[in-house]
């Protein structure tokens, strides 16, 4: 593995953002914030970002299309341009999880370009987590979050940053910056690994009971459940869940009028607004509860069901700490996953 | 963006039915000058400009929107302007408060009968959204792209 | 207090005096308790709490209550009277199929500061109402609870309720000096331009997620005006510094002289977006043009923006003067 001495950090973010534009976590307010480098940028290390990294790929809101009115004609644009490269430093292996995720959504078939462009021009830069918090529970999951999976994988140890690449595009990147790097022993890495794994063996949310869900599923018997009157009751049905939510990946495709033109933009949507998936009628669930059991089973059951059982979560926590209600995912799974 | 002889503002004019359309109204068949930058909007009484109405009329590009009504005492429907006057004072001084410039709104009373005012009110507050220049703070670039 | 409510509540549904309880159910830890209904004597026992983590202001829950079948029991701290009060206003809400049990309140724990100062790994955190004590992955910390109130609880309106049916424990005093205006002050104390700047930088954070508005008591519309495509405004994400604008202050506007400052939309915002500030300016404002209104004080309460005076002033004038600050 390649070492760099912990306090060229700046220099080795400096070096990248010569060549490619780089993304890193910042403070920002009460939390972090992914954000692009420049000269005098100071790197937050945060355990997670308050919005993950999926904005990355799958921006709250883009333009897709552009129609401009002349006279008796009309004018299609096409915004789409080549995205430039850039590199993001610091995802932890939760949301380098979500990818993958996303991937399997927005690269099948047909694909989105959009997306595909933005996904393809990116480096990630995954950093190892070393101090789990108590709201996480990747491991649920079988996320690890000692090791991240991404183009190169990062991990901070007491004597430097430790860099190892996964894919081409990250092992060139570790070339163009190998005069900052010396050889690192790997027993170092191994050892914090090992550290780590303790840690999170601890965490409280990492060994819930999932039998109840997953591809085998009694689909019908957990939709039916009686249960999900008293999780959902109390759900304000605002979107913050979904939109802190690595994994979520609802749109809304709208168009606005300009006075002019049209610009047809799409945005996250989310599940759980009553607006959600208006048809003529009105949106087909018409109860929070309705909305709130899609969320969750979409998780849990449906996702995994089309997906060899890998499930719409990664355990990133998020939702635990900014539902402003408290009703989140682990409760969700504690109270359904039970044997009655 | 430097003001000069080439920019006029856009200016969105929210004028009741019974006084101020009327007075505008007066003021062109007395053919009076009032600038050709001003978009009359009639509406049934002052007190019918909600909040969005204001700040639809910025994304869509207006530099100034000003609001006339009749008189306090003469609404026609007895007391709208009333309810207009408190609205407005609240709007203005939130909008002043997240930092937009406040001369770009206004609230002017104009009745039937002063097509004299109404030219005047109106050459007055171009020339004050003029000296201002564009409205950037509340603008909608989407709605400026050409 | 929780062993008090507790049997009240249990007493109230077991004799049929009412068919559910609202209040607050414990999470998987100390700080995450989620507003809940309870109709069993058996879950009120097991899950049924109220601690200083109990923040939710249940008020807005009794729209839904009302609609339900039977009587309910709610349990209201000092600030959740008035906006209970502010529904009955507004006939948002049955009066007669609610029993309200007015509960004392020693200042909410704010989570997000909380969970801030804790180094966010809480597997325990507990308050014995002046000192917080937290335990966590690697150890254990305790600080004054006073750190970490919210910001609502900072500047509270006292300890008095202004709708109760029956209390449990005393009575408080109102609190005349909240001093509740002194962010609204040094914002307008900045110069336009730095204004501009502060207020970009809170609402570009903005996700619009909906929580200040889907969390407020005086937000009850069955269809939202950022929600009806016929409206003309609505919008589901905020695609520029133009939409951040116009949802907050649109937003603030519409619960204007409504607002009974209950700080539930600072409290729920995940970008911590003091929304506050806009609400409270209203109040100033027409707090000092038109006196002092207080929303909620009672359940006839008339709106500063539903009234008016001859002698009120012109919003040109005020202007002129340099903002209502001045007047």
């Amino acid at each position: 593995m390649r070492k760099l001495a912990l306090n060229t950090l700046d220099a080795f973010f400096k070096a990248i953002a010569k060549t490619e534009a780089l993304y890193l976590p910042v403070r920002e307010n009460m939390s972090a914030a992914f954000e692009r480098y420049e000269e005098g940028t100071v790197y937050f290390e945060a355990p997670n970002t308050l919005r993950s990294a999926k904005d990355f790929f799958f921006p709250q809101s883009e333009t897709l299309a552009a129609f401009r009115f002349q006279q008796d004609k009309i004018e299609v644009v096409d915004p789409r341009r080549e995205s430039e490269d850039f590199v993001v430093f610091g995802v932890r292996p939760c949301d380098v999880a979500s990818f993958k995720i996303l991937d399997s959504v927005f690269l099948a078939d047909p694909v989105d370009t959009y997306y595909q462009n933005r996904r393809r021009h990116a480096t990630i830069i995954s950093l190892a987590c070393t101090k789990p918090r108590s709201t996480c529970f990747c491991s649920l999951y079988g996320i690890d979050a000692t090791k991240g999976g991404a183009d190169i994988d990062s991990y901070k140890c007491a004597d430097g940053y430790y860099f190892e690449a996964n894919t081409e595009k990250g092992r060139k990147l570790l070339e163009s910056l190998d005069s900052l790097f010396t050889d690192g022993d790997d027993t170092v890495v191994e050892r914090q690994r090992e550290a780590v794994r303790k840690l999170v063996e601890k965490l409280p949310f990492g060994k819930l009971d999932m039998h109840k869900f997953g591809k085998d599923a009694k689909m019908l018997e957990l939709f039916d459940s009686p249960e999900w009157d008293q999780l959902s009751q109390s759900c304000l049905g605002c979107g913050t869940c979904t939109f802190v939510c690595p994994t979520c990946q609802c749109f809304d495709i709208r168009d606005f009028d300009t006075g002019h033109g049209v610009q047809r933009y799409r945005c996250w949507d989310s599940c759980m607004y009553s607006d959600f998936t208006q048809m003529a009628a009105a949106n087909p669930r018409r109860t929070q509860k309705e909305r709130f059991r899609q969320r969750f089973m979409h998780k849990l059951v449906y996702y995994p069901e089309e997906h060899q059982g890998v499930y719409g979560c990664v355990g990133c926590g998020r939702c635990l700490e900014r539902c402003p209600i408290h009703m989140h995912i682990v409760k969700v799974i504690k109270t359904l996953g039970e044997d009655a | 963006m430097p003001v000069n002889d080439t920019y006029r503002p856009k200016i969105v004019a929210f004028c009741c039915n019974w006084c101020s359309y009327a007075g505008a109204d007066l003021a062109g068949t007395n053919r009076l000058q009032y600038p050709a930058e001003v978009k009359i909007v009639r509406v049934p009484c002052s007190c019918r400009v909600n909040p969005i109405f204001i700040l639809r009329a910025y994304q869509r590009g207006a530099d100034g929107v000003i609001l006339c009504g009749c008189h306090p005492g003469d609404c026609h429907y007895t007391k709208g302007n009333y309810f207009t006057r408190r609205r407005m004072t609240l709007l203005f001084s939130m909008l002043d408060y997240l930092g937009i410039e406040k001369e770009r709104t206004r609230v002017e009373w104009v009745s039937a009968a002063e097509g004299n005012r109404f030219a005047h009110v109106m050459q007055d507050f171009v020339s004050t959204v003029g000296k201002l220049g564009p409205n950037k703070r509340l603008e909608d670039l989407r709605c400026k792209m050409k | 207090m929780q062993d008090e409510m507790k049997a009240k509540a249990i007493e109230m549904l077991s004799s049929g005096a009412v068919r559910r309880v609202v209040g607050w159910r414990e999470g998987d830890f100390d700080y995450d308790v989620t507003p809940a209904f309870f109709e069993s004597v058996e879950d009120l026992k097991a899950h049924f709490v109220y601690n200083d983590f109990c923040g939710p202001n249940l008020s807005k829950y009794m729209v839904k209550v009302s609609r339900m079948e039977g009587k309910s029991l709610v349990f209201l701290k000092p600030c959740d009277t008035y906006s209970f009060n502010q529904l009955l206003d507004e006939h948002r809400i049955r009066r007669d199929q609610v029993h309200i049990v007015g509960i004392p309140c020693g200042g909410m724990i704010d989570c997000y500061k909380a969970l801030r100062k804790s180094s966010g790994d809480v597997l325990e955190m507990s308050s014995d109402g002046t000192t917080v004590k937290v335990k966590t992955l690697t150890g254990e910390m305790s600080y004054p609870k006073n750190d970490v109130v919210e910001e609502r609880c900072l500047c509270c309106k006292g300890g008095k309720h202004m709708v109760y049916d029956e209390l449990i424990g005393e009575e408080g005093t109102l609190n005349p000096d909240s001093n509740r205006f002194r962010g609204v002050k040094m914002v307008e104390k900045k110069s336009p331009e730095e204004r501009f700047a502060f207020w970009r930088g809170e609402l570009s954070r903005c996700i619009r997620c909906n929580a200040c508005r889907d969390v407020c008591p005086a937000c009850t519309c069955e269809l939202c005006v950022f929600g009806n495509d016929k409206s003309g405004a609505a919008t589901k994400a905020p695609v520029n510094a133009f939409e951040e604008n116009m949802y907050h202050i649109i937003r603030a506007f519409h619960v204007a002289g409504r607002c009974t400052d209950c700080g539930e939309c600072s409290r729920v915002c995940p970008e911590r977006i003091p929304l506050h500030l806009i609400n409270r300016k209203f109040i100033k404002d027409y707090d000092e043009l038109y006196g002092n209104y207080q929303a909620g004080e009672s359940s006839e309460g008339v709106s500063p923006l539903f009234a008016y005076k001859e002698s009120d002033p012109d919003p040109s004038v005020v202007l002129k003067e340099g903002g209502a600050d001045n007047a």
